[in-house]
């Protein structure tokens, strides 16, 4: 557990314990959650925490219900979470639909497992679509954060509270197992971002003025056109403000190797043994998945020879990857399909093969 | 001089217009709210989680504070907004089927928790909405668009006794059936309605009141022929009354 809330002393914790914590800090109001390996210590430590803040905490009856209590308390403004995992987050998506049609700020935690259907308990990345690609009905997107670190897990969750009710737009948090499991230390600084003002949209109880509605439910097809550009408009803000990415020796690399999460670890030290055997190599992971740094990989493609997708799935970000640079490379996949990443020297021995 | 007996509540929006068929009990369901947080003057304290079906409309007529929760999960969001902002009186109201059938798990376990939020259950024992196929309180034997030759046990099972259910849970403080079908029966419907809200706000717990409603479109009836089946039919299986009631049967429960 974490001893050291708010100090600028490095502790060592968990990822799932260093996310709970995190939330605690940026000040959330209100978890509700259900169980689910590889997360359930989030839950077990919010459960504790929260009542001991008297905050709300919910050990909701399902996964639709949980977010569907995350979405009634983000209705009057409070911060509220949940948290969960790959199966279960499908049992989220409906209610993820209406939450970014009704512009709430809803702050979710995805710790992936292996998929599809019960899968397993290991490591995975095969939610990459399910999370960046809207996941329910309609058009619409999450913003999506995706660590690396357990520091990570602390910076981005407070991250992801802050673009969360700055955009009023559902936002994701996607770690893995791995991160969720491993211990690593961390330092838990203040929240450092400002407080939004919602007075203008959040439920309040109709004080002094008309009651306020904050729905979906568009029955006529010309008011949805109009929210759906709206909302698109919002996401291209998003992306001009929000993308975010790391990059390592891109500038003369002959192979860009592109990897997010906790799989890039071992991508990153793979690029330097690549280095040491005089294979000139980059490394790129994107921050956000969703905004996808788009723009900068196809100004890469440009100087670069070859890009490597390096994925703990059978090749989802890849696409992404590949719309971007839009043909100017090829783009290359090292995967494994589930389970700890490839070790430095294997993805470096697929890289030799792929060169 | 002239006394002014009749008036449009105050929680209704101005120049308001229903949307229902003419003759549906909503109309009369939705004043009796109106009227209810009128009295108990809750309007500007009030949170309503809407829910999908008939009753979606809600949020076009009163002037509250509204969210629309997707079908089902009404009791889930109200369970969200009165958690983050427990001064707030929170309210839904819901169709059979979406409190019975589909938000069965979100309804009685906001019962179980005995969260301090009000549920209106209208029973119509239809889909009413999209056309009047077979739902929860379908009675045995009735003929709907999905039971052409009425509801048998072999396929369909047994209607559901919402009002029963509710009241076996320990978190619910206030569970009542009522019907609008005479004059006496729409003043009691308004007596448990407040009686529903009055226990939220005394934090006593779940206060829930189910409501025998008619459906003349799809039921295929005139209004006062819908109003003989409530009383016929429906009555024999679903019975009036108060089912549970902590503040007469000398139960009590832990505030929060």
């Amino acid at each position: 557990m974490v001893t050291e809330t708010l100090s600028n002393k490095k502790v060592l914790t968990k990822g799932n314990y260093a996310i709970a914590q995190a939330a605690i800090n940026a000040g959330c109001e209100c978890y509700f959650g259900y169980p689910i390996t590889p997360q359930s210590e989030i839950g077990e430590f919010m459960s504790g925490k929260m009542q001991e803040l008297n905050r709300a905490y919910v050990s909701a009856e399902s996964e639709l219900a949980a977010m569907n209590m995350v979405i009634g308390a983000c209705s009057t403004g409070a911060k509220a979470m949940t948290s969960s995992s790959s199966c279960a987050v499908s049992l989220m998506q409906e209610a993820l639909s209406y939450a970014t049609s009704d512009e709430l700020p809803v702050v979710l935690i995805s710790v992936m497992r292996g998929g599809p259907g019960l899968g397993n308990i290991y490591p995975s990345q095969g939610d990459y679509f399910q999370a960046t690609k809207g996941g329910g009905n309609g058009d619409y997107h999450l913003i999506v954060l995706a660590p690396s670190t357990v520091q990570e897990c602390v910076d981005l969750t407070y991250k992801a509270f802050y673009l969360a009710h700055k955009y009023r737009n559902p936002t994701m948090l996607l770690a893995d197992g791995l991160l969720g499991q491993m211990m690593e230390p961390v330092e838990f600084k203040e929240y450092p971002y400002p407080e939004i003002d919602n007075s203008s949209w959040a439920l309040t109880g109709a004080k002094g003025r008309d009651g306020r509605i904050i729905r979906s439910y568009a029955p006529l097809a010309d008011n949805q056109c109009v929210f759906l550009e709206k909302l698109f408009e919002k996401y291209r803000t998003i992306e001009k403000n929000e993308t975010e990415w790391e990059e390592i020796g891109t500038e003369d690399a002959d192979v860009i190797l592109i990897s997010f999460g906790s799989t890039s670890r071992n991508v990153k030290t793979a690029m330097k043994l690549c280095r040491e055997k005089g294979i000139k190599a980059g490394f790129f992971r994107p921050v956000t998945l969703f905004p996808f740094p788009s723009a900068r990989l196809n100004e890469l493609a440009s100087k670069t020879k070859k890009m490597i997708s390096v994925e703990v799935n059978m090749g989802q970000m890849i696409n992404d990857i590949r719309l971007a640079v839009n043909g100017k490379v090829p783009v290359e996949l090292i995967h494994k399909p589930v389970g700890a990443p490839p070790a430095p020297e294997e993805i470096l021995e697929k890289i030799e093969e792929l060169i | 001089m002239t006394v002014q007996v009749f008036k449009i509540p105050d929680s209704f929006k101005k120049d308001v217009k229903f949307s229902f068929c003419p003759g549906c009990d909503h109309g009369v369901a939705v004043r009796l709210v109106a009227e209810v947080l009128d009295e108990l003057k809750i309007r500007e304290k009030t949170i309503l989680a809407a829910s999908i079906g008939c009753s979606v409309t809600l949020y076009d007529f009163l002037n509250v504070d509204s969210i629309e929760a997707p079908h089902g999960r009404a009791l889930a969001e109200a369970t969200g907004v009165k958690r983050a902002r427990p001064d707030k009186f929170v309210f839904t109201y819901q169709g059979d089927g979406d409190f019975a059938s589909i938000g069965l798990a979100e309804s009685l376990h906001a019962a179980l928790r005995g969260e301090n939020v009000s549920a209106i259950c209208i029973n119509n024992t239809t889909y009413g909405m999209t056309g009047g196929q077979l739902g929860p309180t379908t009675l045995l034997g009735q003929v709907t668009t999905t039971s052409p030759t009425g509801r048998n046990l072999e396929y369909y099972g047994y209607p559901i006794k919402i009002a029963e259910h509710v009241a076996l849970c320990d978190g619910t403080a206030y569970s009542a059936r009522v019907s609008l079908d005479s004059v006496a029966n729409i003043r009691k419907a308004k007596q448990a309605i407040k009686k529903a809200f009055e226990v939220q706000l005394q934090g006593l717990g779940f206060g829930f009141v189910e409501i025998l409603s008619t459906c003349p479109t799809n039921w295929k009836m005139t209004p006062s022929k819908a109003h003989e089946r409530v009383r016929d039919e429906m009555m024999k299986t679903f019975v009036p009354g108060v089912y549970k009631d902590v503040t007469s049967d000398g139960l009590t429960r832990r505030m929060r």
